[in-house]
């Protein structure tokens, strides 16, 4: 029953995924290698749709990764196993916030948890950027030649993109949609 | 039921407008919430939210579910957690499905070849700002390093790291707490 599967899989995705937004991308990183309901590539699109459409980007990418599994009833059934933990966890700390607010426990917790969560983000950036055309171990392997290793039109976007970014702060979808203009120009996938 | 109505509206509108999420839904909240609706002060809405940020789950979500069980309870959480999440579930899914139908056109393909670059950028751009948060000490330091490497090299569900931060956090701000008497 893939539904099933669909629920119990975000469920868990949800209940460990802390900070909100890119922090459940390793979650579903895990899921894409253990059940290969979608590549770590689709994944890379899935946080390119959700950045640029409104909403959530943990929900917008449950959805979309349910979407890709099960269709529309899979991806309300991947939404709603996202979010059933919050919303559970929530309505009981909702009981006593202040008192949750100044816990010891808690705050050391997370003290542990926030630094853990940066660093699995970082593992699955790092999946990311050897997915994407900055890589292209297949070709290094065949040649051998370092050049054919980094691809420098790619590397030249990134640092381009990353200036950007940084001296103006545009909204994501100006970075994402100058990207898709020079991969269609310079004709990234190759085809 | 007009109230569980109108929450779920409301975090609809919210939803809809931010783009996002987490940090950039705070604006929204404030004038829907604090100013046009009067259902919780900007202090309470505060709280929700750094409360909303280290509980597992979306922020967004989170501050829905707080707000609503403020106005209505129980049920008012799970409306206003079920608007939060609405707009999403239907933008997503009409994008996801026209994309699918032309995913297989050489513009379409080199168009993501370049975008997937441009995600890299963004994702390596969040994570300075994390880490600038997050990796506060020598000990958070230890930690991100190691969970990095683990994470990279070692082929397991990512809850095993989460769930032993968690604990090592604990230990250490007790540790150190101690040390300091």
């Amino acid at each position: 029953m893939i539904y099933l599967r669909l629920l119990f899989e975000f469920f868990k995705a949800g209940l460990f995924t802390v900070g909100g937004g890119l922090a459940a991308l390793p979650f579903l990183e895990d899921i894409a290698v253990k059940t290969g309901w979608f590549s770590v590539e689709q994944l890379t699109d899935m946080i390119a749709i959700s950045e640029s459409t409104p909403g959530p980007i943990g929900i917008n990418m449950a959805t979309y990764a349910g979407f890709t599994t099960g269709g529309i009833f899979g991806s309300i059934v991947a939404t709603l196993g996202f979010m059933i933990p919050s919303v559970i966890i929530i309505t009981i700390v909702s009981k006593f916030i202040q008192k949750f607010n100044e816990n010891k426990i808690v705050k050391g917790a997370f003290y542990g948890l926030r630094a853990a969560s940066v660093a699995l983000i970082s593992t699955a950036a790092v999946n990311a950027i050897g997915e994407s055309v900055l890589f292209d171990l297949a070709k290094y392997q065949s040649t051998g030649s370092f050049l054919d290793l980094i691809s420098i039109p790619g590397l030249i976007l990134a640092v381009v993109a990353f200036i950007v970014l940084k001296k103006w702060n545009p909204h994501p979808i100006f970075i994402l949609a100058g990207s898709a203009v020079v991969g269609i120009v310079l004709k990234f996938a190759g085809v | 039921m007009k109230e569980l109505f109108d929450l779920f509206l409301t975090f609809c509108r919210i939803g809809g407008l931010t783009f996002g999420g987490g940090y950039a839904m705070m604006p929204m909240l404030q004038r829907e919430c604090v100013e046009k609706k009067g259902w919780v002060t900007e202090n309470e809405l505060m709280d929700y939210y750094s409360v909303g940020q280290c509980t597992p789950g979306v922020i967004a979500v989170n501050t829905a579910t707080f707000v609503g069980n403020k106005v209505h309870g129980v049920a008012g959480g799970i409306f206003a957690a079920l608007g939060v999440v609405f707009p999403s579930l239907v933008i997503i899914m009409i994008i996801a499905a026209v994309l699918q139908a032309f995913a297989h056109y050489p513009a379409v393909q080199n168009a993501f070849a370049g975008i997937r670059v441009g995600v890299c950028v963004l994702i390596i751009n969040s994570i300075i700002k994390l880490f600038k948060k997050a990796v506060i000490d020598k000990w958070t330091l230890i930690l991100f390093i190691v969970v990095f490497l683990c994470a990279l090299f070692i082929d397991i569900t990512p809850i095993i790291f989460v769930v032993a931060a968690g604990i090592a956090g604990v230990l250490i701000s007790n540790w150190k707490e101690k040390k300091a008497k």
